[in-house]
């Protein structure tokens, strides 16, 4: 095995910056240096200038209005400004907010953070494929309900959530709709308005803009939406973030957008095709591999496998100095515990602990893709050598009857 | 998270990866940990009967990198040591030898409880023997 061969494969980590996108930033490192709210004199016009121009890239990239833009440190920070920010604009509305149990730590660990200061949070489960139930969301909702906070598509999965059924049931009931869309969007069409959606974190890094930065769209008419402010300061963006803004970072961001924009038919007809072909390829040549959530409303670029009777980690190690992916395994965390959105799916603790995510990208090619098929059944390949549970199960025992000695 | 030499040597190239007769009087099996923690290790012993020496040792291990190493390095520290040497191993020591990061001591401790399962497995196979 190579080791100048390097395969990245965690694009939903994070994705590289564009060549592109980096050129289109450098000038505002020095040349053109100004901050966006210095309102006299050409170096502060030429910043505003910028960020508006990247604005409206990047409400083009979404179809809503630049004003409805608000420029965040990225996609944590939008989650938290538009949850804390409705929960505090909406006090005398009421206090309950439904989301669900897969959602990603910056939304739920906000929803944690209110339940303390006196939130009521429902937290919907998803099924076997990772959908929330509709139902189950129309029938949460009271009368107390001020914000229902539903991810298009998840980050270990790549399940895209009916957003546009919640954004109905949503309008039904008068009630505000936020998304967290850090994953959907550059890389599926994501427009809120269409779907009911009043509010939606996003971010640059993950459709090959730079670091940093990201978005939280906030409705402007019908209904008119108002976050509260999380941040003291200067007032920018509309008083709802204040901070002098990221002006190379939203430079990058805007082209990013337009990229993203212009390539992503061409892009997920080609990343779905290579997922395929890395999907079909690994259960060809292994036995006992499963696709993790699911496969009919599910982004183009990636997928969560389980290896049955091999640790994630442990599989990883076998490939990791040429191939980058992600594992739900215990062990690339310090908790110890699996990953809690498989677990959400139904997944026993045992294919969480086996399942690899591979993301796939824009610098994605195929041979890539055949190299990693090769590489990582032959990892897994000597994981089995190695697994007293694969020879177990290969020889017939029950594993649901062995009294494991658990630790 | 960067590894030491030894524990990367020991995951690529384990030592004693197998399978003993678990039926022979001589064989002691030890099974530890569970599927659900993510963690399962199997280590065995043969023993001479007359010295008490442990003349072979075998593992199979479901698990991490630091757990795999961990049991390579255990089957080949037990070879050659007597039963009663062999409970005396202290996790500690695997640690130290595959410089373990923190998150990872849990990988030794079930070596160690592995060991001494095997061990004990040994002793009352032969007990009910004699």
């Amino acid at each position: 095995m190579s080791d100048q061969k390097l395969i990245y494969l965690d694009n939903n980590a994070t994705t590289p910056t564009d060549p592109r996108v980096v050129e289109t930033m450098l000038p505002f490192f020095h040349e053109i240096p100004g901050n966006a709210a210095s309102r006299n004199h050409p170096f502060g016009w030429k910043a505003e200038e910028a960020v508006d121009y990247a604005r409206e890239q990047i409400s083009g990239l979404i179809n809503v209005d630049p004003k409805e833009i608000i420029f965040t440190s990225g996609a944590t920070e939008a989650d938290n400004l538009g949850i804390k920010g409705v929960y505090e604009m909406y006090a005398r509305k009421g206090n309950h907010i439904i989301t669900c149990t897969t959602e990603h730590k910056a939304v739920l660990d906000t929803c944690k953070k209110l339940e303390k200061q006196g939130a009521q949070v429902t937290y919907l489960e998803v099924d076997s494929e990772g959908l929330v139930n509709l139902e189950e969301l129309e029938a949460a909702i009271t009368d107390k309900t001020i914000l229902v906070s539903i991810m298009w598509a998840n980050n270990e999965t790549g399940l895209i959530q009916p957003m546009k059924a919640i954004g109905e049931i949503c309008e039904r009931h008068g009630v505000l709709l936020m998304s967290d869309a850090t994953q959907a969007v550059g890389k599926i069409p994501v427009d809120p308005k269409a779907t009911g959606v009043h509010l939606m974190a996003f971010t640059s890094h993950k459709m090959y803009g730079p670091k940093g930065v990201g978005a939280l769209f906030v409705n402007r008419k019908n209904p008119r939406v108002k976050v509260t402010a999380q941040l003291d300061g200067g007032g920018h963006e509309r008083g709802m973030r204040s901070g002098t803004l990221n002006v190379p970072g939203i430079v990058g961001f805007g082209k990013a957008a337009e990229l993203a924009r212009k390539e992503m038919q061409s892009e997920t007809e080609r990343l779905s095709k290579l997922r395929d072909k890395l999907e079909s390829g690994l259960k060809n040549k292994l036995e006992e591999v499963y696709i993790n959530g699911s496969t009919n409303s599910r982004m183009p670029h990636v997928t969560n496998i389980s290896f049955k009777h091999v640790e994630g980690e442990g599989l990883m190690m076998t490939f990791n100095q040429n191939i980058a992916v992600s594992s739900g395994s215990a062990c690339t965390s310090a908790s110890l515990e699996p990953s809690y959105v498989l677990k959400a799916l139904g997944l026993g603790d045992d294919l969480a602990h086996s399942s690899i995510r591979f993301s796939l990208g824009r610098f994605t090619k195929e041979e890539d893709i055949d190299y990693a098929i090769d590489a990582v059944s032959k990892g897994v390949n000597h994981m089995r050598d190695l697994s007293p549970i694969w020879e177990m199960y290969k020889e017939g025992i029950d594993l649901d009857s062995v009294e494991w000695a658990e630790h | 998270m960067a590894y030491s030499e030894k524990l990367l040597d020991h995951f690529k190239n384990p030592k004693n990866v197998g399978t003993l007769d678990k039926s022979q009087n001589n064989v002691g099996t030890g099974l530890v940990g569970a599927p659900e923690c993510g963690d399962v290790m199997r280590l065995q012993i043969e023993v001479d009967e007359d010295s008490g020496v442990i003349k072979d040792a075998k593992f199979k291990t479901f698990g991490c990198g630091s757990a795999i190493a961990s049991s390579s390095l255990a089957t080949e520290w037990l070879k050659g040591k007597t039963i009663d040497e062999a409970v005396a191993i202290d996790n500690m020591a695997i640690v130290e030898e595959l410089a373990l990061p923190p998150v990872k001591i849990h990988c030794s401790v079930l070596a160690e409880d592995a060991i001494k399962s095997a061990v004990a497995d040994y002793k009352e196979k032969n007990s009910a023997a004699k």
